[in-house]
């Protein structure tokens, strides 16, 4: 695009970002501050993770964006047009086309590859925020390990709950070491990291933080030995594609119940389409009630 | 009692501006042990807690702690991550205001597991077990287990932090007056059950209060500390029934007369 | 029933773009307001949209106030996003403000002062009426009454207060290091005085207005008195390292405020008052106002303050000082969440229906 430089930021800005990049690769998890730009997109768009990407970006890559698994939904089209003008990469919604995958809220079903890069947006990289509100003194917990309160976040749900009731950005521990948010990402990804041979870049905009998980990196859901860390998804199959194990969307397609549930990951679901593989295609009436319903797709990751 | 100390100070000097508040400060403590410091307000006892515990530095001087294997540690010159480890385990803090301490949004049970927790316990079913028993143990009902603090009484959450501290087994506990702020009556309940704790586990404790009585009642030996200087030393029972300096004399006849 | 998947987000933006510049162009029949009518007419939305942009540039302010309807911290956004493209040249000597050619400067302290009382172009003393002549197309107003400036200068009050050395000073300045900047490195903590008050320059008015307000209520009191709010334009110079001394490149319009505040001292270091400093782009005093509130409420450590109020908490204020941040995160709330919300229905039954097994066994 004209009066501006490949991908949008100047040579010396994405020098600078490369820097906090490699730090973060090698500290895994830790995050690292960095000096983020104002960008002309608003901060909760997406910013840091568009820093990340024009930092890695080469003229030779394809760019793949995801917003809730989808290519289609309007932030994800915005960002890739984004890079579509400022960097002219070609783009695709292929998991498998891409070597650089920018992501809002999932990870791709399709096992990523050594050769691919998965960039995550971040709102709020500080997985304590929640127990400490002074970013001065979450620093120098994690400077510590002092992960205690963290766990005592988890006894009190197991004890009011029965269970853990973190749903999205399930808090993980790294190289067994740092505490990490995984951005919101439902916890059905969580095991997704975990020894994953892509590189995983992590960018908050607003936070003005980067962080890391280098290949094949030990990433560990946070849980009890007698309350394993477990995933839920929508105990049905996808009304498109029939796939049984992929995370779902729920379509509301009436006022009286009911509903649809259909693949978050939409170039998952063309592909199986694609390869023959049909849904009914058809709404679900209201859920049967308990007792005869499904029970909960309690993996194990 | 062995003739190895847990915690040496050598020589303790501060100065806030002008104030002294601690002047060649010299304190042995050995395992097990109950040492008492006494002063009025201002006396620089509750700083000597402090420096002692390494939560604040002395302008010259030094404090030594002899770990569980036996290695001396200059508390001062320990890094960080260390020191607040050591805080985490073989020591504890027992605050006069449990609010200080507490998470007041967190159970009981959680209140007590956290350092089971900080420590590597990973099992819910353990921690849990544990802070039951600890509970029992400072004489919560185990069915409050799930309850929030802010439901208990005053002395009830004094009893909780005290389970809080001592569920790692600490060898050595800071007590800032602890009895302090408490009902005359609540106090003797939450002594005798500090003293039988303290006896039981073979806890050595730094004990700060202005309170004579509840010196006498804790403590094996005694400091008595005027204007940031340590004016007397000795057995409990020595110093109260025999007071040499006339600043003790004052304080142990000012507490005959009331 | 068929399902399909929902698509066409390229085309829904496209659309929703071009009607956004159909409603921003409004009524054709009415005339369109030109760039240099916003510069000239609604110059305190300028100012601010330069201030919160932290950008001095009149003219791509008022493009931005035209582009954003009228929506100033969408003004300011535009402005930044200009702005971060730019490249950074250096940084200017101290302004030197005593040497502002003033066209308002009003002391609260003294009843008159050298260089006087000049009351300039102000609505303190407007009656709040509607002005319904204004709703018709007004003629002109007939011109202010003018008069020759006087040759005195002007000096700071702050500096004639020093000159007893009854006000603490500005400090040594740090010149082995360059200013903070905070476009271009992350905050961090402690934040040192030159990251905060660029903070708060960049910062939002109405919540520098708000803490500054608190802290007059008694979110930590200050009991402040305005030595001095002076409103005009200064020179900037910048010394070009390969020239070694100071070129002068442009004036801007600025707002200062010298917040005078209690005085701190004991029996043996004599008592001296304290400062909080504003200032602003443009003409802003009700920004440099709260800004010089806050300022001088987050320096309680320098005094030994307890810091109790939101407007002592130094992380506090700076983390929410800046409205572009604040209102990207809060309208990101907007973006789909689906996912999210998908996985709390998930828990949310199966917790449901764990309960009830658990209550019918």
């Amino acid at each position: 695009m004209n009066g501006y430089n490949f991908a949008y930021l100047d040579e010396q800005t994405k020098r600078m970002i490369r820097r906090a990049l490699l730090k973060a690769v090698a500290i895994p998890g830790h995050q690292v501050p960095f000096g983020s730009r104002e960008m002309p997109l608003p901060y909760g768009w997406g910013t840091g993770g568009i820093q990340v990407t024009a930092s890695v970006l080469g003229a030779d890559d394809t760019l793949k964006v995801i917003d809730q698994g989808a290519d289609d939904t309007t932030n994800a089209v915005s960002i890739r047009r984004f890079f579509a003008r400022t960097a002219g990469v070609a783009t695709t919604t292929d998991t498998e086309q891409a070597t650089i995958i920018q992501t809002r809220h999932r990870i791709p079903e399709k096992k990523l590859r050594e050769d691919q890069i998965i960039v995550y947006q971040v709102p709020q990289p500080e997985p304590l925020f929640k127990l400490e509100s002074s970013r001065a003194e979450t620093r120098r917990m994690h400077a510590l390990a002092e992960y205690g309160a963290m766990h005592v976040r988890l006894y009190e749900d197991i004890t009011r709950f029965g269970q853990v009731a973190i749903s999205y950005d399930y808090p993980v521990m790294v190289g067994g070491r740092f505490l990490m948010a995984p951005s919101p990402i439902p916890a059905f990804d969580n095991p997704k990291m975990h020894m994953m041979p892509a590189l995983q870049l992590f960018g908050a905009g607003r936070e003005k933080r980067i962080y890391a998980i280098p290949p094949y990196t030990e990433v560990r859901s946070l849980d009890f030995e007698d309350h394993p860390f477990r995933t839920t998804r929508a105990p049905h199959r996808c009304a498109l594609c029939n796939a049984d194990n992929s995370y779902l969307d729920e379509v509301v397609t009436d006022d009286r119940g009911g509903r649809m549930f259909v693949c978050s990951d939409t170039d998952h679901c063309e592909t199986r389409q694609e390869a023959g593989h049909a849904g009914t295609g058809e709404a679900l009436v209201r859920e049967a009630p308990v007792g005869s319903a499904a029970r909960g797709g309690g993996m194990k990751p | 009692m062995t003739d190895e100390t847990l915690l040496s100070a050598r020589d303790l000097s501060l100065h806030f501006g002008k104030i002294p508040a601690l002047v060649g400060v010299d304190a042995d403590l050995w395992p097990g042990e109950v040492l008492a410091v006494v002063g009025e307000s201002g006396s620089g006892k509750t700083t000597l807690l402090n420096v002692l515990s390494g939560r604040m530095r002395a302008d010259a001087g030094a404090v030594w702690y002899r770990d569980p294997a036996r290695r001396l540690h200059d508390v001062h010159a320990m890094p960080a991550p260390a020191l607040r480890a050591l805080h985490r385990s073989d020591w504890g803090f027992v605050h006069q205001n449990p609010r200080d301490n507490l998470r007041m949004a967190v159970s009981a049970g959680g209140n007590v597991g956290e350092r089971l927790m900080a420590a590597g316990n990973r099992h819910y079913g353990n921690i849990r077990a544990e802070a039951i028993d600890w509970l029992t143990q400072v004489e919560i009902d185990a069915d409050r287990v799930d309850d929030m603090p802010r439901t208990f009484s005053g002395g009830m959450l004094q009893r909780l932090q005290i389970a809080r501290t001592l569920v790692t087994h600490p060898r050595l506990v800071f007590m800032d007056e602890p009895t302090g702020g408490l009902d005359v009556s609540v106090q003797a309940r939450l002594l005798d059950l500090i003293r039988s704790l303290v006896a039981r586990l073979n806890i050595a404790v730094v004990l700060v209060t202005h309170d004579l009585a509840v010196a006498r009642l804790l403590a094996h030996r005694i400091m008595v500390m005027q204007r940031g200087v340590v004016v007397e030393t000795g057995l409990t029972d020595q110093v109260l029934d025999d007071p040499q300096h006339a600043y003790t004399q004052l304080l142990v006849s000012s507490v005959l007369q009331a | 029933m068929a399902y399909v998947a929902v698509k066409g987000g390229e085309r829904a933006i496209d659309n929703a773009h071009a009607w956004l510049a159909e409603e921003r162009r409004g009524d054709p029949s009415v005339p369109e307001v030109c760039v240099a009518q916003i510069g000239a007419q609604l110059g305190r939305a300028v100012d601010r949209v330069m201030a919160e942009g932290s950008l001095y540039d009149p003219e791509l302010a008022a493009v931005a106030v035209k582009q954003s309807q009228g929506d100033l911290i969408e003004a300011a956004f535009l402005l930044r996003a200009y702005r971060t493209t730019l490249p950074r040249f250096g940084y200017s000597t101290p302004l030197d403000t005593a040497a502002m050619r003033v066209r308002r400067r009003v002391s609260a302290v003294y009843k008159d002062l050298p260089g006087g009382q000049v009351l300039g172009p102000t609505y303190d003393y407007t009656h709040r009426l509607l002005d319904f002549a204004l709703a018709a197309d007004g003629t002109p107003p007939p011109p202010a009454p003018r008069a020759e400036a006087e040759a005195a200068t002007m000096p700071r009050v702050s500096d004639i207060l020093r000159g007893e050395d009854l006000i603490e000073g500005d400090g040594p300045r740090e010149t082995d290091r360059e200013p903070t900047d905070l476009t271009r490195e992350p905050l961090g903590f402690p934040a040192s005085r030159d990251a905060r008050l660029q903070a708060l320059a960049r910062g939002d008015e109405g919540f520098l207005l708000a803490m500054g307000y608190s802290t007059q209520r008694g979110w930590g009191g200050s009991h402040p008195f305005v030595g001095e709010v002076r409103l005009g334009e200064v020179a900037v110079e910048i010394v070009p390292p390969e020239l070694g001394f100071a070129i002068d490149i442009g004036d801007v319009t600025l707002t200062e405020c010298q917040m005078i505040n209690q005085f701190k001292g004991s029996k043996t270091k004599p008592p001296q008052f304290t400062r909080g400093y504003g200032l602003v782009f443009g003409h802003a005093e009700r920004k440099a106002m709260g800004m010089a509130l806050v300022d001088r409420a987050m320096r309680h450590d320098e005094f030994g303050e307890e810091a109790t109020a939101p407007a002592q908490n130094v992380e506090f204020i700076l983390y929410h000082s800046d409205n572009i941040e604040g209102t990207g995160f809060v309208e990101h709330l907007k973006l789909p969440h689906y996912v999210d919300f998908q996985s709390e229905l998930e828990t949310i039954r199966r917790m449901r229906r764990e309960a009830e097994v658990a209550l019918h066994e």
